[in-house]
């Protein structure tokens, strides 16, 4: 191995990689261990280089987005004495999060069963919901009449402020735990009815007539054709609805009370606790963030294109 | 005459939102068991109204059909089709849909046994054995259309209706399935109405051509009786001088009696 002289002759075999010499060090190096090609020579070695460029590539520019984020945060909690920094918020947090699960009454529970109560809500809300709204979506995506029935009132109540619905679940449920239920219920079932009744709409024409050629009974349209096709449509509508589920949870529990993390945040503001506040921002996104990758990943199981 | 499939003065009427569109009219038109028609037109012509006309798939607003002198009201699996684009179910695979057919039509007279024997059957007819377990989204586009073509035939149906089965294959997979279809036909001995707009592959494969008048209120132009012997070998026919006389009347009859008219979309 010589030094390179970059010459127009050689330049495009220097340029091309093929005989990259390395710098003299690891040259005397790389002779005197007998000259065994250097390591990222080797195919292993490049595949170390690449895996580590990819690696690169996927965590340098979140991570410095996160950095960025935090320390505009730092900036932000250094002008406004009241907002609590990273460090202060952080050392709060590995207190909480030490025991999430201790039980002082009800005035006074861990992080853990406020989030897992706020999960139950949204659980049975959101659920019931998809019992309703799922069924419904199929009615008035195969029934012209019923779409036409429908969809005026449909359009009316679906832009409506979640929270408008609590007033009336309050008066006609009379406690605030099935009120909130029924907020959650009210504003997640449109996008899963909405979703399943287009899906149903969209199957493609042929479909249907390989059903009808072949005399299929309803029971085996359903199975076999309808199902499978609305199925992708059905989990995009789930995965909206258990996003808004979620968004309105929080604000739901914030004005009915009980255990939830959306009246935990009212709690530590009257106890002008803000450093919990912030991690209570942080627990809602993470765990909203949580459900949508999971039905991302089931949605992704059940793609067939 | 009893023929095997009658169309008397059958008659297709659309209603669209700009009024009435006559498609069919007059339409007259007896196919014996076991021949092989193929309809021959420009596009908007017809031609695959007609053959949803004898599917099942559209009712004729005018006139009868009949298949084996039973009148045909709606679609049923003693009409196999197979469609232009092949219409598998995607979440199922190749197997599976041809299975699905042949469940409906022989599940409450057969064993379960019985039913998979005659799927992998059809599908071995097709070539297809080792990808029976593929989805359709994993197979080409010639394979896909020979599943649909095993579907349609595992039904056992009473005529087999095609509608431009392959239209949308490049010009080799062309040749070769129907070579096959060919050969199929043969050893079925299936009674085929075939929509084409391949002057060659309507004068290759079939017993009768079909050519019909340009659209609308299109009707039966005229018809050609292919007499060509059978096995029909691809290469020697384009040494055959009645093959190209054949192929040269059609060819006549749609571009200088039926030129297409320049404003029809």
């Amino acid at each position: 191995m010589s030094a390179i002289n970059a010459t127009p002759e050689n330049l495009s075999e220097i340029l091309s990689g093929e005989d990259i010499v390395p710098t003299s060090k690891e040259a005397s190096a790389a002779v005197s261990r007998a000259r065994r090609p250097p390591y990222f020579e080797t195919e292993s070695g490049k595949r170390f280089i690449e895996g580590t460029l990819n690696l690169f590539k996927n965590t340098i520019p979140p991570l410095l987005g996160m950095l960025l984020f935090v320390a505009l945060w730092a900036l932000i909690a250094n002008t406004n004495k009241s907002i609590p920094g990273p460090v202060e918020t952080w050392g709060a947090a590995v207190v909480l999060f030490s025991d999430p699960f201790y039980n002082n009454g009800p005035n006074d529970m861990g992080i853990g069963w406020n989030i897992l109560n706020s999960l139950y809500r949204v659980g049975i809300g959101f659920g019931l919901a998809a019992a309703v709204g799922i069924p419904l979506g199929f009615m008035i995506g195969r029934f012209d009449f019923l779409n036409r029935m429908l969809s005026p009132i449909i359009s009316i109540l679906r832009p409506v402020s979640p929270l408008a619905w609590l007033p009336i679940g309050l008066l006609v449920l009379q406690r605030a735990e099935p009120a909130s239920i029924w907020v959650i219920f009210i504003s997640s079932i449109w996008p899963m009815v909405l979703n399943t009744a287009s899906g149903v709409q969209r199957i493609p024409q042929d479909y249907l007539n390989v059903a009808r050629v072949l005399n299929l009974s309803e029971l085996k349209v359903f199975t076999k054709i309808l199902f499978p096709a609305v199925l992708p449509y059905v989990l995009t509508g789930v995965r909206l609805a258990i996003g808004v589920a979620w968004l309105v949870i929080v604000a739901a529990e914030m004005l009915t009370g009980g255990v939830g993390i959306g009246f935990w945040v009212w709690d530590e503001w009257n106890n002008l606790n803000v450093a919990h506040i912030i991690i209570a921002i942080f627990v809602v996104g993470i765990v909203g963030l949580l459900l949508e990758q999971a039905l991302m990943l089931i949605a992704k199981r059940f793609s067939y294109d | 005459m009893q023929s095997y499939v009658q169309i008397e003065n059958a008659g297709m009427v659309f209603n669209t939102k700009k009024g009435k569109f006559t498609a069919l009219t007059g339409i007259d038109l007896h196919v014996d068991q076991g021949e092989f028609i193929a309809l021959i037109g420009h596009s908007g012509c017809g031609k695959s109204t007609l053959l949803n006309l004898v599917a099942g798939l559209l009712d004729a607003t005018d006139g009868v059909l009949l298949l084996a002198n039973k009148e045909i009201k709606g679609p049923g699996p003693e009409r196999g089709v197979v469609f232009q684009n092949h219409s598998l179910l995607p979440w199922l695979s190749a197997f599976e849909n041809v299975y699905l057919a042949v469940e409906k039509v022989f599940g409450r007279t057969e064993s379960r046994k019985q039913l998979k024997a005659r799927t992998t059957a059809a599908l071995e007819l097709v070539g297809l054995t080792h990808a029976a377990g593929k989805l359709p989204g994993e197979i080409s586009g010639g394979m896909k259309q020979r599943v649909g073509i095993a579907r349609a035939l595992a039904m056992e149906p009473k005529v087999l209706l095609m509608d431009e089965p392959f239209g949308a294959l490049d010009a080799l997979t062309r040749a070769h399935l129907q070579d096959e279809l060919m050969k199929i036909v043969a050893a079925t001995k299936s009674t085929v109405i075939m929509v084409t707009h391949d002057v060659d592959e309507a004068v290759l494969l079939s017993d009768r051509i079909v050519m019909m008048t340009n659209g609308p209120a299109a009707t039966i132009g005229e018809i050609l009786a292919v007499d060509l012997p059978r096995p029909r070998e691809r290469l020697q026919l384009a040494h055959d001088p009645h093959y190209h006389d054949l192929r040269s009347k059609v060819l006549e009859f749609l571009y200088s009696r039926q030129m297409r008219p320049k404003e029809a979309a």
